[in-house]
Parts: C-alpha cells; structure tokens; sequence
C-alpha cells in the first residue's frame, strides 16, 4: 500500500519507513562521487567536492569565487539543484490530498524528505520532524505555541551568544506573558560562562535556548552540560542548530534536547525549508502555531479538531519542493560523511587562525578553545565595511556587519566584525587568498 | 587595486578618512542628531550651531567606515556658514547624485568637491554609507527627536 493511499483529505500520512531512493528525485547523486578516494591523502577529496556545485564554474570580478560566506547560506551541489528541478518537471503535485498518481509521488517525497531528516538528526520518530520556512520559523512555532503555557515570573534563559531569532522571539514572549529574559554571559574569548549558567536556572526556569555554533563567533557551545543543568530543573532546552547542523554531525537523542532547529539553505539545501526537532511528546501537547489546510483532523463551524504532529504545525501548502532538495542535500553531505566535513572544516579552520594571526592588525574577536566553522576578525583602523568591499573585488566573499547579533558586538566593543565562514568545499588555497586580500586591504586603507 | 576600488576610495576621500575634518564633540550645540546604519554598525552624531538662520558651527562623531567618515567630513566643510535652507538643497542634489535620481537641476546644484563620491554609484550597497551623515544632518535641522537610519 502507498502512502497516500491510506490518506484522507486532512489526515496525517504514516511515515514510511526508509525505502530505496525516490526515482527521480535525489536518487542520482553518484555513489562514491565524493565519498572516500584513495588518491587523496585522508580521503577527503576537495577538489571533487567543488566539482559538485556548478557555481565554482562561474567567475566572480572576472576571478574564481572564493565563498567564505556560508554561515549566512551555502552554496547548493546540482543534485539538489537537480532534485528541485525534477519535481517541478515531473512530479510536480499537492501533497495528503489528491488521490492520482503525481499527488501520491509528492506526498511521497515529501516524507521521504522528513525520513531522511530524521536520520541526519538521529531522532527516534519522523513524526518528531516538523518541517518549517528556517531555523527562524522553527523558533517563532516553539515561542509561539509551547510559549502559550508561560506565566508571569516564569523564566527563559539565553545565552549572549544568540542570533537575533534566538533572542528577539523570546523578547516578545516575555512581554506577552509576563515572563522573565535571562542572559548567561560570556567570556573575552566568546567562551559560555556555565558557572553564571547555573546560577540562572531554578525553579521559575521554564525553558532555556541556546545556540549550538554561535554564528557570529564559531563558539561551539557545551550542549551536554547545558542540557543537563536544564533538565536537573525540568527545563527543555531548545538547541538553535543553524550554525551546526552543515558542519557537525547531531544526535538529538544523545544529546537529549527537547528542540531542535535548523535551516536547509546553510546544509546546501534550498532557500525557504527548515526543520524543527521535537520530542514526540512535547509537540503532542502543544497547540497550533498556524492555521488553515492541511493541519486539521475535522473542520465544522462549531468546532475544528487539529491533526497530528507533526501536520498540526505545518499549515497550508508546505514547501514540497524545498523538503525534496532537502532529502537530496542530506544525501549529499551523508555522503561524504558529517565527521569528515567537520574534521576538514576544523583543520582549514586552524590554518585560517593561524594565517590571520600572523597579519599586521588582525584581532580575532572569538577565541574559545572549541569552535566551528567561524572566523570573526576585525583590522586595526579598518571599518569592516571597507574590508568587505576590498575582499569583494578580489572575488572574495565575506559577511560584514553585527551578523544579527549586536548584543554580542557590543559585548566585545566592537560595532561590527568581518566574518568568513568554511563550508565543506573550501580550501587551504581560498585561505591563502582571503590573507592576501587582507594585505591589500591594509595597503589602501591604512 | 582595481579601477572601480581607486574610484571608490580616492585619494581625497582617503584623506577625509584619516584626518576627519569637525570630528569632535559640540558643547552647547543648538542642535544634535544621531543616525545608524545598524547593519553595518555605522554610526554618526551630527552638531550644529544656528546664528542669524545660517549654521554657524558643524561638527560630528562616530564610528564608520571610510565612506561614512569622509562624507561627514565633507558635508561638515561644505554647509558650515550656509543657511539653513541650503541643507535640504544639498541633500537632495547628494542623495539624488548617488542613487542616479537627479535632475538636471541636481546635477548643476551638486558642489564639485562632492563628486568625489562618484565611485560609490557603483557599490550601490555603499550609497547608504555615504548618505547617513546626511540624513543625520537633515534630522538635525528639521528637529527630529528619533535617531535615524538609512536602512
């Protein structure tokens, strides 16, 4: 029996188990393209890698692109690109509805899609999936429904680390419902300051939100002691992953958080598809965040009885189409495996360090003995604005600005950074090019 | 460098950028604004003194990048002593010369000194660096209480 067989209009699909790969979509990713090579020297093969995403083809300013920008997005290999373009094409469909054969495949697809999500995670159930628009939507839901239970004095606690989206939905939590924002803080080095921790939580904690890779400083935070300490005091945590999720492997049941949240266009999926994790039995017991089709078991003027989880928080038309490039970006990065992306991303991380530190002028602003993926620096006497412009005319790309966390700049005084951000396609070379256009930039500007 | 960088950061502009003229602090200042590019994290406060509906003094602080600190050194030199209504003239001719909105008329009221900024017509993400002084300084005249932004 197919999955959308046993659908009624409105009701919640069962989640298939992991089949072979939906043909077409995602199905065509080479075996063994990018996975282990004996010619290269640790097996990870770079060059192989690049290969996979048709816009290192493309010159940027007449030069090769050097990305150092994919904490802000990543670029997409063309099996995801492929992936989305094949549904358009030919599957193309609604998906828990229509009872033909392009609606079925979708439906199809689509929780293939949240299968496949829920592997990368290493959550127990796919109903634990929900998919959303990013980590952004996935945190608004969390504030918004599980939010509705706070009382006036109860507390939520954050860390200084956040990004805007884990900060400001809080903020307004807290003035809907009386309750109280606080903020651990952290060291010179951008370091989590568990002791400080520990002295927020206590009785009236009702949930605490951290980041796992701080997005502005790379700081990996110490999730296991984190999530600890909250459950000690029956707090769920929720686990902001934006920054993690395309470098790190997760493992939410290991790690015991009650959410977690992630966006698909920084994991080299599309723009638009994010997922929240939760644990079954908390999404049971929270309202709808949205309303409309799709959520609903029954609808009558008296009264409308709500789906399922993980349908009851996924109103409306989802995005069929970026859950599919999702699957297909999953297998991408499954492919070549979350342990040897973090191993290549934490080597070229130490080099970037190093090269950077040997520069007349550079400050590292993030120094924690554990980080990811993240370079924040600013030059003596540079605005990093100009930095930015500099880089981009030598085709190099690079975040400037607060980096949607402005407590945190002025934390370390500073009113913006420069940030170049490793995906698992960059390489020593790329390094070696963002040092020398540092070099140029202090040539004119300073 | 390349030819669209020289044109960006010209000498002159560069100048401005490391010996901004004005750039201090205002005591009895009959009138202040403040304005942020949040950003970029830009940030610029603008002083003015009126005597006899002229500005008499012009002065700013801040943090910025180069194009922010040398427009604002600029526009300080260019409005000090002219009256108060040549700031909305100037504003629009400077504004409208960045953002390719100009007149004719624009054009012709547009001091030479600041077509120095030509290059940044180019950067089009730039063009609000430039601006934000001047946005400060209009708030400034026309008395506005919240701190403004270009964003």
């Amino acid at each position: 029996m197919t999955t959308s067989a046993k659908l009624r209009r409105g009701d919640c699909p069962d989640f298939p188990a992991e089949k072979t790969r939906l043909s077409p979509s995602a199905a065509d990713f080479p075996a063994g393209k990018t996975g282990l090579s004996p010619s290269v020297p640790d097996g990870y093969d770079v060059e192989r890698i690049r290969g996979e995403f048709p816009i290192f083809r493309r010159p940027i300013r007449s030069r090769p692109l050097v990305y150092l920008d994919n904490a802000a997005t990543s670029q997409k290999p063309q099996a995801v690109i492929d992936a989305v373009s094949r549904f358009y094409t030919t599957d193309c469909a609604n998906i828990h509805r229509g009872v033909h054969l392009l609606a079925e495949r979708a439906t199809e697809a689509y929780e293939q899609a949240r299968a496949k999500v829920r592997r990368l995670l290493g959550a127990r159930r796919a109903d634990e999936i929900v998919f959303v628009r990013g980590a952004t939507e996935a945190i608004n839901l969390v504030a918004d429904s599980f939010g509705r239970r706070f009382q006036p004095g109860d507390e939520i606690v954050i860390s200084a680390l956040e990004h805007h989206s884990n900060i400001v939905p809080w903020q307004m939590l807290a003035e809907r419902t009386g309750a109280v924002l606080r903020v651990v803080p952290v060291d010179e080095r951008g370091e989590f300051l568990a002791d400080e921790y520990r002295r927020l939580l206590g009785a009236k904690t009702r949930l605490v939100a951290v980041a796992h890779v701080s997005n502005a400083l790379g700081t990996v935070l110490p999730l296991e002691e984190i999530i600890a300490l909250a459950h000690g005091h029956d707090a769920p945590v929720l686990v902001d992953g934006a920054q993690a999720a395309p470098h790190l492997p997760v493992d939410v049941a290991a790690l015991d958080c009650d959410f977690y949240a992630f966006s698909g266009h920084k994991i080299y999926g599309p723009t638009g598809i994010g997922v929240l994790y939760g644990k079954a039995a908390l999404l049971e017991s929270m309202p709808p965040y949205q309303t409309g089709g799709g959520m609903i078991r029954s609808v009558a003027f008296e009264k409308t009885t709500f789906a399922p989880v993980p349908c009851r928080f996924e109103a409306g038309t989802p995005d069929i189409a970026g859950a599919i490039g999702l699957a297909a970006a999953v297998d991408f990065v499954e492919e070549i495996g979350l342990e040897a992306i973090a191993r290549h991303e934490s080597r070229l991380l130490d080099y970037a360090t190093e090269r950077l530190s040997a520069i007349a002028g550079v400050r590292l602003i993030g120094t924690a003995s554990r980080k990811a993926s993240i370079l924040s620096f600013v030059l003596d006497g540079v605005h990093p604005h100009d930095v930015g412009t500099i880089l981009d005319a030598e085709g190099i790309a690079t975040r400037t600005g607060h980096h949607c966390a402005q407590p945190l700049m002025d934390r370390f005084g500073v009113p913006a950074t420069t940030r170049a951000s490793l995906g698992l396609y960059n390489t020593r070379d790329e390094i070696d090019a963002l040092a020398a256009g540092l070099e140029k930039v202090s040539e004119v500007l300073r | 460098m390349t030819a669209e960088l020289r044109d960006l950061y010209q000498e002159v502009i560069l100048d401005h950028q490391k010996r901004p003229r004005n750039f201090r602090g205002m005591e009895g200042a009959d009138r202040t604004a403040r304005g942020h590019n949040p950003l970029c994290g830009d940030k610029v406060t603008v002083y003015l003194k009126l005597q006899d509906g002229a500005l008499s003094d012009v002065s700013f602080e801040g943090v910025g990048c180069a194009i922010c600190t040398a427009a604002a050194s600029m526009m300080t030199n260019e409005v000090k002593g002219k009256p108060i209504g040549d700031v909305e003239k100037l504003f629009d001719a400077f504004h409208g010369f960045l953002t390719g909105e100009e007149g004719e008329d624009g054009q012709q009221e547009l001091p030479g000194k600041l077509r120095v900024f030509e290059g940044v017509r180019r950067f089009p993400i730039r063009v609000k660096c430039a601006t934000l002084p001047w946005h400060t300084l209009r708030a400034a005249v026309r008395g506005g209480e919240e701190p403004v932004t270009t964003e």
